[in-house]
């Protein structure tokens, strides 16, 4: 398997009043051709790490590593130009809501024509025709109509559908998905679900799942790294993740209640300040 | 005796969209029931039909003894009391913890309100050194702490409870949890909750109804879903979606 994409040691830092807050404080990984899961709460640094590699860290903040690659370029070295040129074509990222990360005063066909012909020279109707593809390629039932909708006249899970075509028309070969079915019905959850998973095995991409759910994530990725204040306290096959070692891990599984077991009060995750170590 | 809160062939209807058609329930006092459905189930309606937050086509509700009417008198506010979901959108981002305590009690004109807003912030975890922050001083959980809290100070006999730890990462889902049972318990409080997490449903309350597109699909006992003791389809989709993801082979 090629590794598309190396992680060591890559640190986040924002500059604050009161001193300077580490959200990422020294993540390694490697990636390639597989699923990936991060999981981890609120605070826990997850998302920044998606988006340092995304190139998506706010101005004020400072992202160190000694080494973040993807497929062999140094993604701390490249130009704004560069990773321009990169992002939305080579590395793409879904967003969690669709409400608020879809452009409202654009449509949705012509919001993914936007991407493709920023990063392809290609003709006009047939860019009309690869994105109507690319909608279909997501299970969207008519494309030639949600093709002229706007954002908030389709559903949570349409809008979702439609990012991941906006994302996927340039076909990149690294996918970040940021919670990209929290905002989402169960069942909804598991369409998309399906079909990130068939582009996955399709491409050959390499994805990272960001999620705060365990469970979806133990069922649907390959691997698990597991978050908690920035660092990676373990890292585990999705398979195994019921024998994780980690009590942060096991504290997370715990504590969700579930159908058919009768725990009143439910365990709560008693943390430990050498955790944070 | 009478029912916390009984509903009769309730409908709600927007323009040419019915949310709501014809939902009936009763729940008992000190009962906990629980609405579960996805998203344009009508299971949020309903609860904000009873709070008097969306235009009750037809049908009645009854809180206690009394019926209501289009207009609510101020006893049914204070009886009846909600929690939201989202904990960034639901707290006055100008007003202090004290504050937002402070005007559900001036509103109904309690008395001792120092007391009593000491007792409610201790009563949910949070303790006076939270009394004087502003709500984007605190995380999510506080901050839906806080809201209960508020809920609370009226002493209400009602609660309802709409999403309110979906918003929350699952180790704070499980201490909101378990401040709400504790609250039930100690005052023999009535909860209707909404939730799309059967597992919260089932952890939470006694009996359920699932809804889908603002009608009822069926009614069933919280031991029925552990035992997959279920009749309709639609509620074993849900039951299996639950689980998680599945590949195909």
């Amino acid at each position: 398997m090629n590794t598309l994409l190396h992680v060591d040691d890559l640190r986040v830092s924002f500059p604050t009043r009161t001193g300077v807050v580490e959200a990422v404080r020294g993540v390694s990984f490697s990636l390639g051709q597989e699923r990936l899961g991060i999981v981890g709460e609120s605070g826990s640094g997850k998302s920044q790490t998606g988006r340092a590699i995304m190139g998506l860290t706010p101005q004020q903040a400072e992202i160190r590593a000694k080494r973040l690659e993807f497929s062999g370029i140094d993604l701390l070295k490249a130009s704004p130009a560069e990773r321009r040129a990169l992002r939305g074509n080579r590395v793409a990222m879904i967003l969690q809501d669709p409400k608020y990360s879809l452009d409202p005063v654009m449509t949705i066909g012509r919001q993914i024509l936007e991407t493709l012909r920023t990063h392809e020279k290609i003709g006009k109707s047939e860019a009309r025709e690869r994105a109507l593809d690319m909608l279909a390629a997501v299970q969207i039932r008519d494309p030639k109509r949600v093709y002229d909708l706007y954002p908030h006249e389709v559903s949570g899970g349409m809008g979702q559908r439609a990012m991941i075509a906006m994302m996927l028309i340039a076909g990149p070969e690294l996918l970040i998905a940021d919670e990209p079915t929290s905002a989402l019905d169960v069942t909804v959850q598991l369409d998309i679900l399906r079909i990130l998973d068939r582009l996955v095995i399709d491409r050959g991409m390499g994805l990272i799942f960001i999620s705060h759910d365990l469970r979806l994530v133990s069922t649907f990725c390959d691997r698990v790294i597991v978050m908690y204040a920035g660092k990676i306290v373990e890292e585990l096959k999705a398979s195994e993740l019921s024998r994780a070692k980690h009590p942060y891990t096991q504290g997370l599984l715990n504590c969700m209640p579930k159908i058919g077991t009768s725990r009143h009060p439910l365990p709560v995750l008693d943390r430990q300040p050498e955790w944070l170590l | 005796m009478t029912p916390a809160l009984s509903i009769d062939r309730l409908r709600v209807v927007y323009d040419d969209f019915i949310a709501l058609k014809d939902v009936s329930l009763t729940v008992d006092k000190g009962e906990s029931f629980g609405l579960v459905g996805e998203s344009g189930s009508g299971k949020s309606t309903l609860l904000r039909a009873v709070a008097g937050l969306a235009p009750v086509t037809s049908g009645t509700i009854d809180v206690g003894a009394k019926r209501l009417g289009k207009t609510r008198d101020k006893e049914f506010y204070r009886q009846v009391q909600m929690v939201f979901q989202d904990p960034y959108g639901s707290l006055h981002p100008r007003q202090t913890v004290d504050r937002l305590l402070l005007e559900p009690l001036d509103i109904h004109g309690f008395a001792d309100t120092e007391k009593r807003i000491q007792r409610a912030l201790d009563e949910v975890g949070l303790g006076s050194g939270f009394r004087f922050r502003y709500s984007h001083q605190l995380s999510g959980g506080q901050r839906q702490r806080v809201a209960i809290a508020r809920a609370l100070i009226l002493e209400p006999s009602v609660l309802l409870l709409d999403e309110p730890t979906s918003a929350l990462d699952a180790s704070v889902q499980a201490e909101v949890l378990n401040l709400l049972e504790q609250v039930r318990r100690d005052r023999n409080l009535t909860f209707v909750m909404v939730s799309h997490d059967l597992g919260v449903i089932t952890h939470m309350c006694e009996r359920l109804m699932v809804m889908q597109t603002g009608a009822e699909v069926e009614r069933l006992e919280a031991s029925d879903l552990a035992s997959r003791n279920v009749t309709k389809d639609y509620t074993r989709n849900l039951l299996v979606a639950s689980e998680g993801f599945v590949r195909e082979p």
